[in-house]
């Protein structure tokens, strides 16, 4: 009897000594096909740490389940413009740098850019980046139209323009606040605006055009433009690249290109970070590092054909990846890319009923 | 009282006995009877239970959100009550949501499009669904069998897959415009994804089983000396289906139409898959509020508005018709 109780007390003593040295499992929380295929794999064989990894499609989903609290994830992978708001709902525990040995191989432009969203970087760390633009059917825009301005927001946002293309199909994101900042940038006005008569303007120009918009979709655009059901398809950057590769693997004739059009467009970011009532913030930790190690950063761009921003992973990265101006565009690009901010509650209402009226007339 | 007659309450004791001898049962028992609950209440209560736990209990949820107000933190919404010092309580009921819903005539005219919606899909799905019903019911027992599995058979495919399948057949090169050009019916591809047409397509396509299941069950039990003493008294066959078969079966109609119609106006997918940027139905207007807003709050209040909007109706109805079965 007292040496059952013995026992009782040391294992008792030994699950109360590991939990205070986090047991090994870590549950991350990405977008679907994000990853190189060994990445997890790979943490898992040199940590020991058993890694849970579930995936989502979409910023909403992500944001319904940290703001309904007790996720029990300790990695996810917000978008800059949801993480900025999330941080100001507390969702985010702040991390800890000295934890971050692989800190320094950021891109400091970035980390720049990305102080917009989450002040002095304090939450998160930059995953992947890219741009919001257009994929465009080489050959069928230049049946309809020969000379046509494929490296402009005219192709999509200039009424004489659409009008010709809205026979072979044009699609644009059902991402409100992207396509607010690209029409700003459009009309010349300040993207980052929060007022509302531009909300106003926006809404007045979005109609004179929506007459030839197919439809407003964010996922179906990959699909239909590699098989040609449309012709122009505003898109991020990697799924209009998909998109491509889709089309040349079919051989149907069907030719893809990427555009960042000249007027400028959205630099977007998805980035790790840890909630604040993640269950492994140290293992989250040890991941997040492992991640900034410059050999994964590569590995994962080298197979996602996403930008990383790890500037140390470039002489890893695939000359075709890393010369490739849709997935690393020119500095000159750069300059014309701005943010996608996160609004105040006032303003996305008003943006979003203009948005429910630009697509429904209602 | 002839034994193999008991009451169900009785024939219950009788399984449960081993069970109401034991230490735990018989815990148990003097719990239940020290609530005054008897086996009889006991039996009756589980799907109070039920329906308390699963639908009361989270529309209380619903309710208290609807009245809170939208903020920033986790969860997005502001507490009811507030405990302040010196065992203060103080209630803040924020009705602003609900009468936000009146200010824009967004949400009435979403309302009136999905009910609109709901009611010509439900309109279709009996006409097509009655006579399938009809067939099965009148069918020999074996072929009956095999038509019913042929209708629930759909349900062994995924809901989404089923809808994500029409859009290869609908879209400008699926397989109903190149079967139609390839026949030279059509020289140009007609447009049918992203129209309200795909939308009532897909919703009746979704909902028919829900339609003839009810109906088959009516219809089968359906007394047929009924129909032969109509014919012995002269009445065609097609007289007889309208003063016999339709009457009869109306219980089962409107069974199969609430099963139809009220799903259908809160249908999500079809329309978002299917419909164009135009289909304006309450639940893409609830998405938005929730997600692209992130306005809880209002969300809930989109939905109890349209809980309300369905049941108020819906009530009425069987009033009158409990009310009519009364007279009659």
């Amino acid at each position: 009897m007292y040496k059952k109780l013995l026992y009782t007390a040391t294992a008792l003593a030994f699950v109360t000594g590991a939990d205070a040295q986090e047991e090994k499992v870590l549950n991350v929380y990405n977008w679907s096909d994000y990853i190189a295929e060994d990445t997890i794999s790979n943490f898992e064989s040199r940590t020991g740490i058993k890694v849970n990894y579930d995936v989502f499609d979409s910023n909403e989903i992500l944001e319904a389940k940290l703001i309904a609290g007790s996720s029990g994830y300790d990695v996810v992978v917000p978008s800059a413009p949801f993480l900025e708001r999330q941080i100001q709902a507390g969702v985010f525990a702040p991390l800890d740098k000295g934890k971050l040995s692989n800190y320094g191989n950021l891109d400091t432009g970035i980390l720049e850019r990305m102080a917009a969203h989450d002040p002095d970087n304090a939450h998160a760390v930059t995953y992947m980046w890219g741009t919001t633009g257009f994929g465009y059917n080489i050959n069928k825009v230049a049946d309809v139209m020969a000379d046509a301005p494929v490296d402009s927001w005219d192709m999509i946002l200039d009424p004489a323009t659409a009008e010709k293309f809205a026979g072979c199909g044009i699609t644009v994101l059902d991402a409100p606040t992207e396509v607010f900042g690209i029409v700003m940038a459009y009309l010349g006005k300040d993207p980052l605006s929060n007022e509302r008569s531009d909300v106003e303007a926006f809404k007045e120009h979005m109609l004179k055009v929506r007459p030839f918009i197919k439809y407003f979709h964010s996922s179906q655009n990959i699909n239909d433009l590699a098989n040609g059901e449309v012709c122009v398809a505003m898109g991020w950057s990697g799924d209009m690249l998909i998109a491509r590769d889709r089309a040349a693997e079919a051989g149907q004739g069907v030719e893809i290109d990427y555009v960042i059009p000249r007027e400028g467009s959205v630099m977007w970011f998805d980035n790790l970070a840890i909630p604040a009532d993640a269950p492994h913030p140290e293992n989250a930790h040890l991941f997040i590092d492992y991640i900034l190690e410059p050999e994964v950063a590569a590995a994962i761009t080298n197979y996602v054909f996403y930008a990383n921003a790890n500037s140390a992973s470039l002489p890893h990265v695939l000359d075709e990846v890393k010369n490739d101006p849709a997935i690393y565009p020119s500095d000159e690009v750069k300059a014309n890319l701005f943010p996608d901010l996160a609004d105040d509650h006032r303003f996305t209402r008003r943006l979003t009923r203009a948005w429910t009226a630009i697509k429904t007339g209602q | 009282m002839r034994a193999g007659y008991l009451p169900l309450g009785k024939r219950l004791t009788s399984v449960l006995e081993p069970f109401a001898n034991s230490v735990v049962g018989r815990f148990v028992v003097s719990i239940f009877g020290a609530l005054g609950i008897t086996g009889r209440t006991g039996v009756i209560s589980i799907p109070f239970f039920w329906l308390g736990i699963f639908f009361l209990i989270p529309f209380a949820f619903v309710l208290k959100i609807s009245l809170s107000e939208s903020i920033l933190a986790i969860p997005p919404y502001s507490d009811l009550i507030e405990w302040g010092e010196e065992g203060l309580i103080s209630l803040h009921l924020n009705f602003g949501n609900f009468l936000f819903l009146l200010e824009d005539d967004l949400y009435w005219f979403s309302y009136v499009n999905s009910a609109k919606i709901a009611l010509i899909s439900t309109f279709f799905c009996l006409l097509i669904g009655y006579p399938m019903a009809y067939g099965i019911a009148r069918a020999s027992p074996a072929n009956r069998n095999i038509l019913l599995m042929l209708i629930i058979l759909p349900f062994w495919t995924s809901f989404l897959l089923r809808v994500y399948a029409w859009i290869g057949l609908l879209k400008n090169n699926g397989l109903f415009n190149n079967i139609l050009m390839g026949l030279g019916i059509i020289d140009e591809p007609i447009v049918m994804m992203q129209t309200d047409f795909a939308v009532y397509l897909g919703i009746i396509y979704s909902y028919l089983p829900f339609m003839i299941l009810p109906l088959y069950a009516n219809l089968e039990k359906l007394d047929g000396t009924l129909l032969e003493a109509a014919s012995d008294l002269g009445c065609k066959p097609i007289k007889a289906f309208f003063v016999v078969t339709l009457p009869l079966s109306i219980p089962g109609i409107v069974a199969g139409s609430m099963l139809v119609f009220i799903p259908a106006v809160g249908e999500f997918v079809i329309p978002a898959l299917l419909g164009g940027p135009d289909t304006l139905m309450i639940g893409r207007v609830l998405w938005d509020e929730f997600f692209n807003n992130r306005d809880w709050p209002l969300a809930s209040a989109v939905a109890i508005a349209m809980l309300l909007f369905l049941v108020v109706p819906i009530m009425f109805f069987q009033y009158f018709q409990n009310k009519q079965s009364e007279a009659s």
